[in-house]
């Protein structure tokens, strides 16, 4: 091995901690999908992003389906999941308040990753990379190509959902629903079918997240809640509500943990998520991009 | 008038609203006639927007029905009345304040838009050509409601009187044959409240039938063509300006007893 400086060292930090960010930022997009359109936090946002991972691994590297049709299948069965979560927990519950709901979430986040154990086991799988393991050599730091992919599909992510919420009326119908339900339902907008669509949209993207992210950090029946914790430390940091701020808040998570685990101790890595939500909501409870006032409104 | 000749949008039937032991409307019947401007007004309380909600689709009446050109709506969803053709506009201005003022009447044209998600979602040429008709008939609205200079502003940004007319343009955008407007002129000064007078009155040439909630005496005498009064969730009258303006019962309601005043 040729030197190693410590520049290159930090640089290598940092490509890694972009990319676990990208993860923690397409959770923390999920989040705030569901939460402009409902008030609720969906704590069951982690679970899209382990099923997405699994399912991968059954249809790609035991069913023997090719990448690019294993890919999309993954999504759609994850977002079929992601409606009957709004079906079959958050529909149903009567007079629900945003706090009913979450717990809701709760369970129904229990109920999946039970039936992930019972079906996959405990074991961590593996996922082949999109692109070969061959590292890259660029500027000093080693970069797995799929690095590239995580980062890339969160660039794709969010440029798909500007487009739909800026240019497509469906996306703008949505907003209103998030602006204010009563009058948007008064404009023949079907506040029930915008939710169900929520509930679809943020599952597809925690699908995408875990599909790309298990060839990396492989993917196990657990892995969900902590997924989640971290996105929505990365929706505190950026802003409740905020795209933008979701996608900041991640990337700047995944770099502290990148960054404290390199440079302090991997044994913490977790912790420092958790240290920077406190600090957040210590000191800036409104997040980075979040309105001041609006957090005052909002019920959380 | 010729009855016969007349054909009832609306008909309200044996309506009652009750909210537990609160009756807020107590078995009321009219009918509103195609094309004509009719105003509901009483005191405080009298039940007046709670008749909106029903009609809307906010709530469902406890008992009584409610037709729309002779449709039965009194169960539907408000997003299922208001792709039948009924809008509203709400005595609290209640527009998406975190878009345009172009933005909020395209919502109001979201309901004639008939487009499925897999079809906004994959193929964009398609979506352009949607965004662009949406677009051009938002301005449309914008221009017929005087707000063409404002479009790209905030609908928070407005004065209140703007904001008015906006949430009047949003209902329009979405094609109505029957606009319910709760009280467009409350908080206005003189010029806006003329403002609004003369547009509810061109919404009325285009074909339009309104149904107007209002306090402003000046308005609701000049530019209805019937008027109904509800007192304690009863109709007390109904008939036109003139017949109203002598009836004793409404000045009762109105001033409390003192049959000697007019």
């Amino acid at each position: 091995m040729e030197e190693f400086s410590f520049a290159n060292q930090l640089f290598q930090y940092l490509i890694t901690g972009l990319t676990v960010g990208s993860v923690y930022a397409m959770v923390a997009i999920g989040f705030n999908i569901i939460y402009n359109v409902t008030e609720i936090i969906n704590l069951a946002q982690g679970e899209f992003v382990m099923l997405g991972g699994l399912i991968m691994v059954f249809l790609h590297a035991v069913a023997g389906l090719p990448l690019i049709l294993a890919f999309p299948i993954t999504v759609i069965l994850v977002t079929l999941v992601g409606m009957l979560l709004d079906r079959l927990a958050i529909r149903p519950i009567r007079q629900p308040s945003v706090l009913t709901l979450i717990i809701a979430t709760i369970a129904a986040s229990i109920i999946i990753k039970g039936t992930a154990m019972f079906i996959w086991g405990k074991d961590p799988f593996d996922l082949p990379a999109f692109s070969g393991r061959t590292p890259i050599n660029f500027l000093g730091a080693v970069i797995q190509p799929q690095y590239f992919w995580v980062i890339g599909f969160l660039i794709v992510t969010v440029i798909l959902l500007t487009l739909f919420f800026e240019k497509t009326i469906i996306g703008k119908a949505m907003s209103a629903c998030a602006d204010n339900p009563d009058a948007a339902s008064l404009m023949g907008i079907n506040v029930k079918w915008m939710i169900l669509l929520s509930f679809s949209l943020s599952a597809a993207i925690g699908a995408v997240a875990g599909i790309t992210v298990t060839p990396i950090s492989l993917m196990e029946y657990d892995r969900g809640a902590m997924l989640a914790i971290k996105g929505f430390g990365a929706v505190v940091l950026g802003g409740l509500g905020s795209f933008p701020g979701a996608i900041l808040g991640g990337l700047i998570l995944g770099t502290i943990e990148s960054f404290g685990a390199g440079l302090i101790s991997s044994g913490y890595k977790d912790a420092f998520a958790l240290i920077v939500l406190l600090a957040v909501l210590f000191f800036r409870p409104s997040g980075l991009l979040g309105s001041v006032e609006i957090s005052k409104i909002k019920r959380f | 008038m010729n009855e016969t000749l007349t054909e009832h949008i609306l008909e309200v039937e044996e309506v009652v609203m009750a909210f537990g032991g609160l009756m807020a409307l107590i078995n009321l019947n009219f009918q509103v006639k195609k094309g004509m401007i009719k105003a509901i007004i009483g005191p405080n309380g009298a039940g007046k927007t709670t008749l909106f909600n029903v009609i809307t689709g906010t709530f469902p009446p406890t008992e009584g029905a409610v037709r729309f050109k002779r449709q039965s709506i009194e169960r539907l969803k408000a997003h299922e009345i208001a792709k039948l053709g009924i809008s509203r506009t709400f005595q609290t201005v209640e527009l998406f304040t975190n878009m345009s003022v172009l933005e909020n009447v395209m919502v109001g044209c979201h309901t004639r838009t008939r487009s499925s998600f897999i079809a906004s979602g994959f193929r964009l040429p398609q979506v352009k050509r949607k965004e662009a008709q949406i677009r051009s008939k938002a301005m449309e609205v914008l221009e017929f409601i005087g707000l063409t200079d404002r479009s790209e502003e905030s609908a928070d940004s407005l004065p209140l009187g703007d904001r008015k007319i906006l949430e009047i343009g949003r209902a329009l955008a979405t094609e109505p044959e029957l606009v319910c407007l709760d009280e467009p002129a409350a908080g206005l000064n003189e010029t806006e409240t003329q403002a609004a007078a003369d547009l509810i009155k061109r919404i009325k040439e285009k074909g339009i039938t309104i149904l107007l909630v209002e306090h402003d005496m000046k308005v609701v005498m000049d530019i209805s063509d019937e008027i109904m009064v509800l007192n304690y969730g009863e109709k007390i009258a109904e008939g036109i300006p003139e017949e109203i303006q002598n009836n004793h019962k409404v000045i009762e309601a109105y001033l409390g007893g003192e049959e000697d005043y007019a």
